[in-house]
């Protein structure tokens, strides 16, 4: 099958500046892909690129298996939802989620009945006569939505969408764009920086760092079986076990991670396990934080806020399971 | 530990005041912040109501006298007998001839401003911003009077754009032009063209100057927006980018509107003999003392600014403010 969106070496520089340097991607039809990433690690330019905004400085770029490279963003069947909206204060409401189809010379009824079954879709109905400054954050993100979607796109392309928006509507944002994609069939690409959200709404997750990505995969296989260090860090805050620590108690000499959760404390001076000392507790709710220094290495663990809890100072014994220590593809 | 965290128990939690006048003046002013904005805003309106709305008043207030034909003084009672005098022939003409120059002047202005200020709104940064700026406001710098003379000797028949012309064999295209009836004459400093290229060189600045305001605060994704909907160039500027920058040109274009409307030096320096409404001011006011047509004449302006606004508010023009 064609994929939706493909890489090849694809490469975008700002002069010195390597945004996206030599990455290969493929997006099937159909998959809701995110790309996830810290700031300047290459993942909005690579949206730009689907979007067109942006052209690469060599490389090959396909949608649908034609090439894009060249083709300006109004000639994609490609459409974005934009970080902040970039709704148009001078059109109201209907005119914004019309627009594609105006500039497409769609007759004006045709096009009003189009715009109001998309706000329907993105329950908003009869919101058309409002003007986007009217609207609050999470009902300008649902226009926004509905002018991408009214177009049908092939792609719909996400930049960090939910970024502005207050937990609670972010979550619930998240699972409508969840059944949305899944009801519509459309290719999703979705860029955050938040790893809980690509986690929780991708069937693909891309790590980028540095303008490469670093690990592509389901999000269980990014959690669990982190490529890299970095991959390990940014994705669930894992403990990076140095190549020393892990011939000791992995029996192993390469580097490994450890998840928080998978770390039990004993409040005991000695014994089988790790030697170390509380430095600090953070409570996170269900869970508390246990900050961690066994023998100069910081290590967190997350324990039960419900059971006993270790106090700063305490020497404590630390245990895991070798199961859960993954060993990471990266050499020693 | 470090100095910060040192004991900080013998410290004030409230500091002392800071005594003297202004100590207490700013206190006092932070107690009552209108106050502060009734003094702040008291000189200045007053200057506004006396000074400039007070001798616009004045000049509404000559425009209804009248004056004795035999006497020549001025006969103080209301009539509207100067504003009649307005629709003669003869002052219609002078009318008509302003208020189409001012139009085909900002009309000309906005199309040749619409790049620059687009440019320095979008593309220009850091020091090409500087010599945007610089370049834009330098010929404000130095004085009207000696750009509009400069003016009147490139175009002159002996003048610098003649011979350039000759130079480049295109002397038969300026005759063409200055064959033609109207915009034509002698020569481009004796011509209408040659009035209204000086119009337009001399306001350019006022054109764009708010233009660009304008255009910089459409956003830039705004634009990337229009495209990523299927909008070819030509669309996005018509559907987005004109509509967001339409207070800034309607504001340019009353500074060019009303400026060459209210201009006597440029039409009689370069131009035909013809009077625009300036001149007629100047010439009624000066050495015919009629005051109240010289007023009347100058009430035109202000009339056909306000329809300009007028229509330009019911086509839209500001729903983007």
């Amino acid at each position: 099958m064609t994929p939706a969106v493909s890489f090849t070496k694809v490469s975008r520089h700002f002069g010195a500046v390597r945004a996206v340097d030599a990455v290969d991607l493929e997006i099937a039809e159909g998959e809701f892909f995110a790309m996830l990433g810290p700031s300047g690690s290459g993942k909005t330019t690579c949206l730009r690129l689907i979007a067109g905004f942006e052209q690469p400085t060599s490389g090959r770029i396909e949608i649908f298996g034609e090439n894009a490279v060249g083709v300006p963003p109004y000639r994609r069947n490609v459409n974005t939802v934009f970080q902040d909206y970039a709704l148009f204060p001078h059109l109201n409401v209907a005119d914004n989620v019309a627009y594609g189809l105006m500039v497409k010379g769609v007759a004006r009824e045709e096009r009003s009945r189009a715009a109001e079954e998309a706000l329907a879709l993105v329950k908003l109905p009869g919101y058309g006569a409002r003007k986007p400054g009217q609207l609050s954050g999470g009902q300008r993100q649902r226009v926004a939505l509905a002018r991408a979607l009214v177009n049908k796109p092939r792609v719909l392309l996400l930049d960090e969408p939910l970024g502005a928006l207050d937990l609670k509507l972010r979550e619930q944002m998240q699972e409508e764009l969840k059944s949305l994609q899944k009801q519509l069939g459309i290719t999703f690409v979705f860029v955050t920086h938040d790893q809980g959200e690509a986690l929780s709404m991708a069937d693909r997750v891309a790590v980028f760092n540095d303008g490469k990505i670093m690990q592509i995969g389901s999000p269980q296989e990014i959690y669990r079986r982190p490529a890299t260090r970095f991959v390990a860090d940014f994705v669930g805050s894992s403990n990076i076990l140095p190549p020393d620590f892990m011939q000791r108690y992995a029996g192993q000499r390469r580097w490994g991670s450890l998840r928080p959760e998978h770390i039990r404390i004993l409040a005991q001076t000695s014994g089988d396990g790790v030697p170390a000392r509380v430095a600090a507790l953070s409570y996170l709710g269900a869970g508390t934080r246990v900050s961690l220094d066994a023998e100069g290495l910081r290590l967190h663990a997350v324990v039960d806020s419900g059971g006993a809890l270790p106090a700063p100072g305490d020497a404590v014994v630390l245990t895991f399971n070798r199961d859960h220590v993954h060993v990471m593809d990266e050499p020693a | 530990m470090s100095a910060l965290a040192a004991d900080r128990t013998g410290a004030p939690a409230i500091l002392a005041g800071r005594g003297g006048v202004f100590g207490a003046m700013s206190d006092w002013v932070w107690r009552h912040p209108r106050m502060f904005l009734f003094l702040m805003l008291t000189p200045p309106v007053l200057w506004l109501g006396i000074i400039y709305i007070g001798s616009l008043f004045a000049l509404l207030l000559q425009s209804f006298f009248s004056i004795d034909e035999f006497s020549g003084l001025i006969n103080r009672e209301f009539t509207l007998k100067t504003y009649g005098e307005l629709f003669l022939p003869q002052n219609v003409d002078i009318v008509v001839r302003t208020v189409l120059m001012a139009a085909l002047v900002t009309i000309a202005s906005a199309i040749v401003a619409f790049p620059i200020a687009y440019y320095a709104a979008r593309y220009a940064k850091g020091k090409w911003k500087a010599a945007f700026y610089l370049g834009v406001m330098l010929p404000l710098w130095s004085s009207y009077l000696v750009k509009v003379y400069a003016w009147k000797l490139i175009l002159a028949k002996e003048g610098i754009l003649n011979w350039f012309l000759a130079k480049l064999h295109l002397t038969w295209l300026l005759d063409a032009w200055l064959a033609l009836p109207i915009v034509g004459g002698n020569s481009l400093s004796v011509s209408y063209t040659g009035t209204f290229l000086v119009f337009v060189y001399v306001w350019m600045p006022f054109m764009i100057v708010p233009m660009q305001a304008a255009l910089e605060r459409v956003p830039g994704n705004l634009i990337e927006a229009s495209a990523d909907l299927g909008a070819a160039p030509r669309q996005t500027f018509r559907n987005v980018i004109l509509p967001l920058a339409m207070p800034g040109v309607i504001a340019g274009s009353i500074f060019t509107f009303s400026l060459t409307m209210g201009d006597y030096i440029i039409p009689q320096i370069i131009g035909t003999s013809r009077l625009f409404i300036g001149q007629a001011v100047y010439a009624h006011q000066g050495t015919a003392g009629n005051i109240p047509l010289a007023a009347a004449f100058t009430v035109v302006p202000i009339v056909v600014m306000g329809f300009y606004l007028w229509f330009a508010k019911r086509q839209g023009a500001f729903d983007a403010l």
